[in-house]
């Protein structure tokens, strides 16, 4: 067995991480929550974030941590647009149509970053990256302990965002009675817009706080779909606290699975997880309703 | 429905059984042989996704099974290729069993049938990338031994009639399900689950076969796959990125049709073809690609085959 130390430095950075994939199923979630769609985007918009980071970081000298006032409203906007004038638009409210027009998004994302920024893994090179920090009896980088008390910070503002504002009211109007939110004179389209804007928001504030610690490459998305599902499949689709519970689950999951099976196979993890849940509670474990 | 002119077919068929006799060029059979190979596995896609209305994310699933197969049992094995090859269609409607059983016993359908596919497609790729069994990331180098009774020509030419046959097969049976009760029963379940299985429609035992059918002719692919490039890892056997082509194919030709996938492949490789002639950088045809898919699903949503089918007029609803 492993030495109590080891495994709670596993833990403790396996909760860090868990952070940053609680942020992006935050931002999926919502979006599921209010439009009842699968943004199969998600990655390849994650990857797109990411790349804004780098090149803000790498061309002015912007630090990421700087950054996320920049990036956060650029990625909003981004997200606004794209619903009102290309997903909303072509999906014409079909389900599977906009898993397709999602992923055909990301297949075009994916391929003209590629195109343009070329397959080289970039990262950026900070000063502070590897500045450790004493938590109990383990060790943590400064990067992942600030993203883990930003993505805390993130939820908590989005949380009373969704509970406090107008905005947040109309939200959850149109997701619960979308027809009955219409009639009492919400411009639906644009809470739609809204949601899905905020949703990518949670992408840009991840990809600010990830960039210090990881890289990114055209094809990055893909590491974080499945996760980013799986989070979101395990909280329960459409649950906050789940998505934020199920992030610190897979991040553990994650670090724990790694420490026993090896950088490789540890990876089982999480598909095995968005397997079982799937199969015996596609529900979640704080999702309402099938 | 389509109307189809099984004349027309068999003409097409001469026509490529033709080929090479009439194009002497090696380019012009190589660039024949990825069509033929993608339109198969478009196939694979769309029986499941097109015909029984299952939209699979993961079905690299079966491809990389039936190329796992063939390859350990040859390289580890010694076991010839042919055998592998049936071997592999057998592992690949295995696997589709397995998957298909799970996830329509317990009910998943849509996004969820999507999702879970997408998992146990990356729970493979970790596998086969860990396990000493499939040679890890290291991958799997099928020897060169240039014979036909090995599943291996000298020229294109011996390639192409192999993967003519498999796409001969997988066109022949879309062909059997638009004309029989099965197909139709399947297509009941695309259209409407619950109301065809208020019919007494079987529509767990008609998934599980599409999906079976779905997981052989994926694994044909695979093996042929791993005999044309005679290598396989884990990323090409289980990633995304074929899972992904697979369904393009099938939904910008035209899910649901017989020769969806074939004119999805054919549009697909030469927009491939002529951008890698015109501006050499990687990405150029998948982004025009995804394109043309976001406009289809918006604007055509039969596909591009939806272009050829004459629209009879009025009488929609009896149709």
């Amino acid at each position: 067995m492993f030495e109590p130390v080891i495994l709670t430095t596993a833990l403790i950075n396996g909760l860090m991480f868990g952070a940053i994939y609680s942020l992006l199923a935050l931002g999926l979630t919502l979006i599921y929550g209010v439009l009842h769609i699968i943004n199969f985007a998600h990655g390849a918009l994650l990857m797109l974030a990411m790349y804004a980071v780098f090149f803000l970081f790498s061309k002015w000298g912007v630090d990421p941590y700087l950054a996320l006032v920049v990036v956060i409203p650029g990625s909003f906007a981004f997200g606004y647009l794209l619903y009102r004038h290309v997903i909303g638009k072509l999906a014409k409210g079909k389900d599977q149509n906009i898993l397709l027009v999602t992923l055909g998004l990301s297949v075009v994302f994916e391929n003209a970053a590629l195109f343009f920024f070329k397959a080289d893994t970039q990262t950026l090179n900070l000063s502070y990256a590897y500045d450790m920090i004493e938590i109990g009896p383990a060790l943590v980088t400064l990067p992942k302990m600030i993203s883990f008390g930003a993505s805390i910070v993130i939820g908590l503002a989005l949380w009373a965002l969704m509970a406090k504002t107008d905005l947040g009211k109309a939200i959850r109007a149109v997701a619960k009675e979308r027809v009955g939110a219409r009639l009492m004179g919400i411009d639906v389209d644009h809470i739609f817009a809204m949601s899905y804007g905020i949703g990518i928001a949670c992408l840009g504030a991840a990809a600010c706080l990830l960039m210090p610690s990881f890289y990114v490459t055209p094809t990055i998305g893909h590491v974080f779909v499945v996760i980013a599902f799986t989070t979101v499949v395990l909280g329960g689709m459409g649950s906050f606290v789940g998505a934020l519970v199920g992030g610190f689950i897979i991040g553990i999951t994650e670090s724990i699975g790694g420490l026993f099976l090896g950088e490789s196979l540890g990876q089982i993890g999480v598909p095995l997880i968005f397997v079982l849940i799937l199969l015996f509670r596609p529900t979640g474990l704080f999702g309402a309703k099938a | 429905m389509t109307a189809h002119h099984p004349r027309l077919l068999l003409a097409g068929v001469l026509i490529l059984v033709l080929l090479p006799w009439v194009v002497g060029s090696e380019f012009l059979i190589s660039f024949a042989i990825i069509v033929l190979y993608s339109a198969t596995l478009g196939q694979s896609w769309n029986i499941l996704g097109g015909y029984a209305g299952q939209f699979s994310f993961g079905s690299v699933l079966f491809f990389g099974t039936g190329a796992y197969t063939s390859s350990i049992l040859h390289v580890t094995y010694g076991i010839n290729p042919w055998i592998g090859l049936v071997a592999g269609i057998l592992m690949g409607m295995l696997v589709g069993a397995f998957v298909g059983f799970l996830s329509f016993r317990f009910g998943l359908r849509g996004s969820y049938f999507a999702l879970i596919t997408l998992a146990f497609a990356e729970a493979f790729r970790i596998i086969s990338n860990s396990v000493e069994f499939t040679q890890a990331g290291m991958g799997i180098y099928i020897p060169l031994d240039q014979h036909p009774l090995n599943f291996q020509f000298e020229g294109r030419t011996g390639f192409y009639y192999v993967i003519l046959v498999f796409f001969v097969i997988s066109v022949a049976i879309a062909l059997r399900l638009e004309r029989t009760r099965f197909g139709s029963r399947l297509m009941a379940v695309r259209e409407n689950e619950d109301a065809a299985e208020a019919l007494g429609v079987d529509t767990f035992g008609h998934k599980m076969k599409a999906i079976m059918i779905s997981g052989g002719i994926g694994a044909a692919g695979g093996t042929f796959y791993a005999q044309y490039y005679l290598y396989i890892d884990p990323y090409i056997a289980y990633g995304v990125d074929k899972s992904v082509e697979m369904l393009l194919v099938s939904i910008i030709g035209g899910m649901g049709t017989v020769l969806g996938p074939f004119i999805g492949s054919l549009v697909l490789h030469t927009i491939n073809e002529i951008s890698r002639h015109y501006i050499d950088t990687p990405g150029l045809s998948l982004i025009v690609y995804g394109v043309i898919l976001v406009l289809i699903i918006g604007f055509l949503p039969d596909g591009l085959i939806g272009l050829f089918k004459r629209k009879p007029k009025g009488d929609d609803a009896q149709g």
